[in-house]
Formats: structure tokens, C-alpha cells, sequence
């Protein structure tokens, strides 16, 4: 022991302190992922032998049109917590970093930037009630405002027909998300040298001109990671939808990760369940390995 | 002019993004006959705390909070105590493979829980500890501090070598280099990670569903996207029931505001 290097022996002892956290993390989620893919391949209510299957759960996916409608349904919740809180995240911190910040102090922009950040602490279960009542038919309060102002024809059962419910959702979303973009780019833009807008200012540009090609471009690394971060985020929305509408009306609303847990726990399909989970998780992983790739690249 | 304009636009923009926890403050106060005649828009008569109360009684809304304290608070302190002792071997021991070591950590962070929930469940029955306040702790002091591990790496990555060569020259082991030095120094670190953990704990919703089956272990929201799901309740129970999902969330945001801000964006970019 004595004789070998110091540092080997040193590595060696700093592994000693892996081990809590390697063993947990062993138990809590490599096992259990490995076993999810197992389970993709068989068909298994939950109770008694697993029955091997093969690729069938996979082959069953391709053509389950409710499997396709979820996807289709995830991709309107990608744009409204990814797609459109980036964009309006940057408008929004532009014009409470230049303007607010500006010309009515500090203070002022970081009142404003936690009412819209607000949200964002809310369990989301609790923003799906919050809004879940706000948008009830008959004494809901979205609906009582439309009759007060006299638009009477345009109250709607916001959550409970197939042609508004997923829009209804994705309006949710988007007020739940769109406070973590302000907040990051905020801060991102405090790293933004100010000579640069100096610069542009004095070869005549206009403030949506210094946003373009001074704002945007300065804190690009900061809008990757949030379109990312914001994308598996909705890839994996779960709670919003099991409060708001249970995946329906009709199935209007159903994505993924309800999809799954239905067939775990409500349909006790639980090799099917797996198979989804299982093809949801591929595609964050794609997604989080393009990401680490690039946040390598920018740390050159 | 201008300027004024843009301001009163956030004003709008903020009051927009206020108006759902003023209505919810608003109607938590009526009584269900107020509501009835008056609708959701009508200021109350008074300030009647029947349905908050009538809600508490019914959910047995303190023994919730307590699940949702004692499982967060457990979680955010074991979290930050394995993310510690992971980040030291990885961060400052530079043991060997490390990078692929973070990789593993960060796609078990990334790791969709659907993808964990059946297996989960089933391990849980196996030993004993389906329907336990300690499954959802032990579940998510893995999930936390596998963002733990990456964020506190790369800070600690940065960690002065000279104070750890110091310490060694004294004779100090690794043990107490780790708890005298890094620990401390870290501390601000270590708060803004403590303070994530406990908030991101408290809002889960898919897992504790899974593994909290009875009601006298559900942590507040479980129990309040249950009830609502069951669509059993009038809309002043209902916005008595939003509020008391609220009110805590708000007094974290209070109490952490300045943690946060200055936590939020150190995992974002380095």
C-alpha cells in the first residue's frame, strides 16, 4: 500500500467517497431504467410472469394512432413552453433591462421581472387548479369576464371541447413558463459588455436594431440552454395534464408521458406503458446529448 | 414617451400575469352563497374564511404540509450531502473516467420519470416500502443530487488547490480537508442547491402520485390534483384549496428570492 505512488492511493481514497452515491444512484434509477426496457419487450399486466415478446409493444406504437396523436399533441405544448417563452422571454428582459432598468431604476425592473417569474414557483398541480377554475364553463371566471364586457359568444367550455382544450393547455403553459426565460436572459445580459451597444448606438442604430445584432447574438448561449431545458421540460408534462383535463376531452389532449402512465396504471398494459416511456426517454436523451455537445464546443 | 409606453406595457404584462393568484385571494374569502349570486368577479362582502377552513378540515391540510416539510426538507439536506461527497471525487479528487462519471449524472437528471415510474413502484412493493414517505425521500435525494453532482463539479472544479495542499502539508486527511475546508468555503454554494432541492421537491407531482397511494402520506400537491381530479368540489372549496396550494409557494419565493436569483442561472451557463 505504502509503496505505491501517492497519487494513485490518493484517487483511490477519493473513490471511497463515490460509493454512497454510486450505489444510490444504482438502485434508484440505472436498475430500474434497465428494467423499464426490459419490460418494453413483454406483456405484462403487473402481476404474475412477464411474457416475452420481443419488438411487438414497438411495432403496436408505430401504428397506434393515439400514440401519434399524443406526439403531435407534445409538440403544440413544445412551442408554447419552449418556442414562445423564448421569444417573448427576450423581448421582455430586453425591455426591462434597457428600458425599466434603465431609466426608472433597478428596483422597478426587479418588481416587475418576479411578477412575471411568479408562476414559476407555483407547484404546477396547484397552477393547474388555479387555472382549471378560471376556465370552467359555467362560473368560470375567464367566461363571467367575456359575458360582463358583453362578448357572451365567445365564452366557451374552454377545457372541455376537443377544438379548445389543447389550446386552452398550451395557454397555461405558456403563462406557467414564460417568467424562466425573463429571469435568465436578465442575467445574461448583464454579462453583455456595454461598449458594444455604445458602439451601435453611435453608428445610428434603433433599439430593435441594437436587440438584433447586439442582445441576441451576445447572449445566444443562454437562449440555447433555455430552448433546450424548456423543450424536455414539455417533452415530459405530466401534471399540468392530469389536472386540467385527464388527457381528454376525447383524447384531445393526451401526450406521452399520460399516455404511459395510463397504460401503467388504468389500462395495466404495463409492457406497452414501458415502451412509450421508453421511446420518450431515447428522444431526451438525443436531445440532451446534442446539447452537451454544443455547451463543449462554446466552453472551448 | 416611449419609455412610458414600454413601461405600462410590462404593468399590463405583470397585472396579466397577477390576475390568476388575485382571483383565486379574491373568491377563497366568499361564502359559496356570495359566489353563487355575485360570480367570481365581485368584491366580497366580507372576509369569510369558511371554505379555507371547511377545505383544511376536509384534506387534512397541516398533515399534508407536514409530509411536504418533512419530505423536502429530508431530501434537500441528504441531497446536498451526497452531491458534496460526489462532486469531492469528482471535482477535486479527479478520479479516473470523471467525465463519463458526470455524463451518467446528468442523464439520470435528464431521464424522463415515466421511464422509472413501473419499476419503481414494483421495487417499492418488493421491500417494503411502497406507500412511504422514505421511498419518495430516498427516490428524490437520487434525482436532486444528480444535479447536485454536475452543477457542485464544476464549481468546485475551480476549487484553490493551494488550500488543499496546505492542509495536507499539515496533515489534515481528506476527511477533514473536506469538512474544514471545501464544505465552508463553499457554503453559498451549498445554500442555493439546498434551497432548489427543497422547492423543486415540494412542487413534484408524478412520482409522489405513483408512490403515495394513501391519503395520511400525500404531500400537498398529490392531494390537491387528486381532489381536483375528482371534481367533487364547489369553486369557493376550489379557490379555497388553490389558495392554501399558493400561499406556501409564495412564502418560499419571499423567504429564497435572493437565493434564487442568484442560483438560477449557475447551471445555466458557465
Amino acid at each position: 500500500m505504502s509503496s505505491a505512488p501517492a497519487s494513485i492511493r490518493d484517487r483511490g481514497s477519493y473513490l471511497l467517497y463515490l460509493i454512497p452515491g454510486g450505489l444510490l444512484l444504482l438502485a434508484v434509477i440505472l436498475v430500474p431504467f434497465g428494467m423499464n426496457i426490459g419490460i418494453s419487450f413483454t406483456e405484462w399486466s403487473g402481476a404474475g410472469t412477464p411474457e416475452w415478446v420481443g419488438l411487438d409493444n414497438y411495432t403496436r406504437l408505430m401504428g397506434d394512432g393515439t400514440f401519434w396523436a399524443s406526439f403531435r399533441h407534445n409538440v403544440g405544448l413544445v412551442v408554447a413552453m419552449a418556442i414562445l417563452p423564448t421569444l417573448a422571454g427576450l423581448v421582455i428582459a430586453a425591455a426591462l433591462f434597457d428600458f425599466i432598468g434603465e431609466h426608472f431604476g433597478a428596483r422597478h425592473a426587479a418588481v416587475l421581472r418576479a411578477c412575471v417569474y411568479l408562476p414559476q414557483v407555483l407547484p404546477i398541480a396547484v397552477a393547474g387548479i388555479v387555472w382549471s377554475w378560471i376556465l370552467a364553463p359555467r362560473d368560470g371566471a375567464l367566461n363571467e369576464v367575456l359575458r360582463a364586457v358583453g362578448l357572451d359568444s365567445l365564452a366557451q367550455n374552454w377545457l372541455g371541447d376537443p377544438d379548445f382544450a389543447l389550446w386552452s393547455v398550451m395557454a397555461v403553459m405558456l403563462w406557467i413558463q414564460v417568467g424562466y426565460p425573463v429571469v435568465i436572459f436578465m442575467a445574461g445580459m448583464q454579462r453583455v459588455d456595454p461598449s458594444l451597444h455604445e458602439a451601435a448606438e453611435l453608428d445610428g442604430a434603433s433599439w430593435w436594431g441594437r436587440f438584433f445584432h447586439v442582445t441576441v447574438p451576445q447572449i445566444r448561449p443562454e437562449i440555447f440552454v433555455v430552448l433546450l431545458t424548456c423543450t424536455i421540460a414539455a417533452l415530459k408534462v405530466f401534471a399540468p395534464i392530469y389536472v386540467l383535463t385527464r388527457g381528454g376531452p376525447g383524447g384531445s389532449t393526451n401526450v406521452p408521458s399520460y399516455y404511459s402512465f395510463q397504460n401503467f396504471f388504468e389500462k395495466t398494459q404495463v409492457g406497452y406503458g414501458a415502451a412509450i416511456a421508453t421511446v420518450l426517454t431515447a428522444l431526451v436523451l438525443v436531445l440532451t446529448a446534442v446539447f452537451l455537445r454544443v455547451q463543449n464546443r462554446g466552453e472551448r | 414617451m416611449r419609455r412610458h409606453a414600454v413601461l405600462w406595457s410590462m404593468i399590463v404584462l405583470a397585472a396579466v400575469m397577477l390576475a390568476p393568484f388575485a382571483l383565486v385571494a379574491l373568491n377563497a374569502v366568499k361564502t359559496p352563497a356570495e359566489y353563487s349570486t355575485g360570480g367570481p368577479l365581485d368584491l366580497p362582502s366580507g372576509i369569510s374564511l369558511d371554505g379555507v377552513v371547511a377545505f383544511w378540515e376536509r384534506v387534512d391540510f397541516g398533515e399534508k404540509l407536514v409530509n411536504s416539510v418533512v419530505i423536502s426538507g429530508s431530501v434537500a439536506v441528504l441531497a446536498v450531502v451526497v452531491s458534496v461527497f460526489n462532486a469531492y471525487a469528482l471535482g477535486i479528487g479527479r478520479v479516473k473516467g470523471r467525465l463519463w462519471i458526470l455524463v451518467v449524472f446528468l442523464i439520470a437528471n435528464t431521464l424522463p420519470q415515466e421511464a422509472l415510474a413501473y419499476p419503481l413502484y414494483f421495487l417499492a412493493n418488493e421491500v417494503g416500502l411502497y406507500d412511504t414517505k422514505l421511498a419518495v425521500i430516498i427516490v428524490f435525494t437520487v434525482v436532486q443530487a444528480a444535479f447536485g453532482t454536475y452543477l457542485l463539479t464544476s464549481t468546485l472544479g475551480g476549487f484553490p488547490r493551494e488550500l488543499l495542499e496546505a492542509a495536507r502539508i499539515d496533515g489534515a486527511t481528506k476527511w477533514q480537508a473536506l469538512v474544514r475546508i471545501v464544505v465552508p468555503i463553499s457554503r453559498p454554494t451549498l445554500g442555493v442547491l439546498f434551497v432548489f432541492f427543497f422547492i423543486w421537491t415540494w412542487n413534484e407531482f408524478f412520482l409522489p402520485l405513483v408512490l403515495l397511494i394513501s391519503n395520511e402520506n400525500q404531500t400537498v400537491p398529490v392531494a390537491l390534483g387528486v381532489l381536483q381530479g375528482q371534481r367533487m368540489m364547489d369553486a369557493t372549496m376550489t379557490s379555497a384549496s388553490a389558495l392554501l396550494g399558493v400561499v406556501p409557494a409564495i412564502v418560499f419565493f419571499l423567504i429564497f428570492q435572493r437565493a434564487l436569483t442568484r442560483g438560477i442561472t449557475a447551471g445555466a451557463v458557465k
